[in-house]
């Protein structure tokens, strides 16, 4: 132990005995922790959103279908069994929240247009955590209940519609026989949501309303659940697949938007990756820094081995100086990344591109998201991958021979 | 050999392994860029080349605000008169009349909300590869047959295959009410998900027929033999418009703003990234120039003491920078080149990429694209930098005194 303060102690001191280089290797070493946390928050931020807004449309981190539906969301494809049936089950399981909804393709028609949506069926009430429509940023109002006659549209599809709140429009959809159902509906509300492509999908009317359109009776074409965490779904999935039979499917939310999962696990790959590449392009000169150190003071290290410090202590006091430098290099780095990220927190707007953001699924407001997680990764790995790669420089520095060092020029 | 350059050789392999530790850097990140730059560019061609040529051409030419509203009364009128105009003035083929509108088609088992577009079946073919894409049947023959082709996945979807009768549902350009029953003849397989599901086409004659649209269409897709003409060929054709018809012409970036912002986004982090990573190298060269410097002050005091000047020393730094940023150069683009090459005929793909990819028409395994360009910006970005890095060493000559330096040791 004592021998690891000397050690330290003389690493210490080497490191700033040239220090010109030290603080050339220090600034490059905290430019790259910068740029490794500082993108990392900026791309974590935005998949975030996009899965928050993207769960926010397929609300529901865990769903029950009919196994046929999501291949095929047709209204023939309902869960196998009524909705009274699914109250009785669910109800007083102790789920955060969990709701019953029709969800099927439908045209709804104006005086002057038509266009493709999905129409939702809902009972406001029991969706009102699962919703992206904010109930009170509506023009007009919204649902009040599943049996309501009304119908909210979103803003921009009302717009291309050219129809507003009062308004009447045509729902169209098929019901099991493929008969055509349709029905005439008053707007009653216009809603607004962060993508344009929210805004001209959907359509909400009420869940008892939507069954009598549809001729379905008491079902429905899907049950949503909520978890506490959208990363951390399994302890709601299992509990639901511990509630139903085989005649129903039970799915993630990564199952149902197979883009959003995917995206959550590149996430993580691509942090990793760039924290490599970036530790790779400092490496060079890490190991550079280091073989300098080792080269300019070749007489003193062949005088320590002559006076009989062991080839082992050579080795750590080299390896603690690059640690050394890591670390203080890295605690700069994180620094200027969390001094350049919390002004930042409260969102970059980046709207000159937020059509080709919507491609992605992202938002035109970008939050960037500072994960402890990530910075920890990024310290470790760094920490880690610099141990080996000092560990050829202090290796050649520990075994020369002590006559032949001390004699070098 | 000059004497200059034959020193500056000569001291860049006083120290061998650091100047290769330092090539190595550059070797790393160029690699790297020319491998990132030339995937980019293959991607984002891809990108341009999928969407446009699917469907939306290089030009169209609408009625005022239709791009926005898509409404149906928003027509071209007499547009078959002028597509065939157009392509006898403009002495091409790349040019075709399409209608559009939005439609409820009923299968036997099913029916669907989907965009109905009305085409020539002599043209599309110039404009659009879904013709050539046509997985089952054939593609529409006759200008006024009751024909249909329709995507694979909605073709799934209704339940229906070629030979089956299509029931369409809308209405027509004056708000009638609009029916028609077709023959599908055709399944094709674009591999985009939203076309495959959502897009039916039929001949125009029929389309104007069955939507009450009087000779009129929606749109006059224009294709420029390739993307760099399409500018000029878009003014030749404003020009070529009569005046009082109101009618604009809107390019590709106009019809698909999401495209251009898309690859804008991502073109900014991806500059951030090679940023960092030419920095990091900078950073690298400096340290080693830095050092390169320090440890001669010894010997350029004496030969400064002989009469050399400051000036000329600093550019024999520069040389020997250059020397090594010119190895850096050649061999990263060379490994960059060779890398590349390897995926530009294998193809890169990762897991998961296919998902992610699919929201910007790309295929799962893309083909880099390199060029001469790719292949030497990054790396010549890196010289340029590895220069200006050397600068700091090379101007701290000048406050050498040559006494004080021949005492330093």
């Amino acid at each position: 132990m004592r021998m690891f303060f000397v050690l330290s102690r003389l690493a210490w001191r080497y490191l700033w005995r040239n220090h010109r280089r030290t603080i050339v290797m220090l600034s490059a070493i905290a430019v790259g922790t910068w740029a490794m946390i500082f993108m990392t928050a900026l791309t974590r931020g935005m998949v975030d959103q996009m899965i928050v807004d993207g769960i926010s449309v397929i609300p529901g981190h865990v769903q029950i279908h009919d196994p046929e539906y999501l291949d095929d969301p047709s209204v023939n494809n309902r869960v196998a069994f009524s909705d009274t049936e699914i109250a009785a089950r669910f109800s007083d399981a102790g789920f955060t929240a969990w709701a019953s909804r029709v969800r099927v393709p439908a045209v709804v028609t104006s005086e002057r247009e038509s266009r493709g949506v999905t129409l939702l069926g809902i009972d406001p009430a029991a969706e009102k955590s699962f919703s992206f429509v904010d109930y009170d940023n509506v023009d007009g109002r919204f649902l009040e209940g599943p049996d309501d006659k009304g119908i909210v549209l979103g803003a921009k599809l009302a717009e291309t519609l050219e129809t507003r709140v009062g308004k009447r429009v045509v729902l169209m959809s098929q019901d099991p026989d493929n008969e055509i159902a349709d029905r005439g509906f008053r707007v009653v509300g216009l809603f607004h949501a962060e993508m344009e492509a929210t805004e001209e999908s959907y359509t909400f009317v009420g869940k008892h309303t939507a069954q009598n359109m549809l001729r379905i009776g008491d079902t429905v074409t899907e049950v949503v659940f909520l978890g506490d965490d959208y990363r951390d779904v399994e302890p709601v999935y299992n509990k639901v697949v511990g509630l139903v039979d085989d005649s129903v499917r039970v799915s993630r939310w990564t199952e149902v938007d197979t883009y959003l999962g995917t995206m959550m696990g590149m996430m993580d790959g691509f942090m990793l990756i760039w924290v490599i590449v970036i530790f790779l392009a400092l490496s060079f000169g890490l190991v550079n820094t280091l073989v300098m150190a080792v080269f300019e003071r070749i007489r003193e290290i062949g005088l320590m081995l002559a006076l009989g410090m062991k080839p082992s202590s050579i080795l750590g006091q080299i390896l603690i100086e690059s640690m050394m430098l890591l670390a203080v290099g890295l605690v700069i780095g994180d620094f200027l990344a969390w001094a350049t990220i919390k002004p930042l927190e409260s969102g970059i707007d980046i709207s000159v591109v937020a059509k080709g953001m919507e491609m992605f699924g992202a938002a035109s407001v970008l939050y960037p998201n500072l994960d402890i997680n990530d910075v920890i990764l990024s310290n470790v790995v760094v920490m880690i991958l610099g141990f080996f790669a000092s560990l050829s420089p202090a290796w050649r520095a520990s075994r020369y021979e002590p006559v032949e060092a001390i004699t070098k020029v | 050999m000059n004497i200059v350059l034959r020193l500056a050789w000569r001291n860049l392999w006083r120290h061998a392994r650091r100047t290769w530790l330092t090539i190595g850097a550059m070797v790393f990140s160029n690699t790297l860029l020319v491998f990132m730059i030339s995937l980019q560019f293959g991607m984002y061609g891809l990108m341009i080349d999928n969407t446009l040529q699917v469907f939306s051409g290089h030009m169209q030419i609408q009625a005022p605000g239709y791009k926005d509203d898509q409404k149906m009364r928003q027509v071209v009128p007499k547009v078959r008169p002028l597509a065939a105009h157009l392509r006898q003035e403009l002495g091409t083929d790349l040019v075709s009349a399409r209608g559009w509108a939005f439609g409820l088609a009923s299968s036997e088992e099913r029916s669907y909300g989907i965009g109905i577009y009305g085409v020539e079946p002599e043209f599309e073919a110039r404009v659009s590869n879904i013709p050539g894409l046509i997985a089952q049947g054939r593609y529409l023959e006759k200008e006024d047959a009751s024909e249909i082709v329709i995507g694979e996945t909605l073709a799934r979807n209704l339940r229906i295959g070629v030979g089956d009768e299509l029931t369409l549902l809308g209405s027509g350009v004056d708000g009638s009410f609009a029916a028609a029953v077709v023959n599908v003849v055709g399944i094709f397989n674009s591999g985009v998900r939203e076309i495959d599901r959502n897009i039916a086409e039929m001949p125009l004659g029929t389309f104007q027929e069955v939507f009450y649209m009087n000779g009129a269409g929606h749109q006059v897709v224009i294709l420029a033999p390739d993307l760099d003409q399409a500018q000029a060929l878009q003014q030749r054709v404003e020009a070529m418009l009569p005046a009082d018809d109101g009618l604009v012409v809107h390019g590709w970036d106009a019809l698909q703003p999401g495209l251009r912002q898309a690859i804008q986004a991502d073109m900014s982090s991806a500059f951030f990234m090679y940023g960092i990573l030419v920095i990091l190298v900078a950073f690298s060269v400096l340290n080693t120039q830095l050092m390169s410097v320090l440890e001669r002050t010894h010997e350029f005091g004496i030969v400064m003491a002989l009469g050399l000047r400051p000036g000329r020393l600093g550019r024999l730094v520069m040389l020997e920078t250059a020397m090594m940023g010119f190895i850096g150069l050649l061999l990263g683009a060379l490994c960059g080149a060779l890398f590349t090459t390897w995926f530009t005929v294998n193809g890169f793909s990762y897991p998961g990429m296919e998902e992610m990819v699919a929201n910007f028409n790309l295929p799962g395994r893309v083909y880099p694209r390199a060029t001469l360009l790719t292949m030497f910006a990054g790396p010549l970005v890196v010289f340029v930098f590895t220069l200006a890095a050397a600068t700091y060493p090379a101007l701290r000559l000048h406050r050498l005194h040559p006494v004080e330096a021949m005492r330093t040791n």
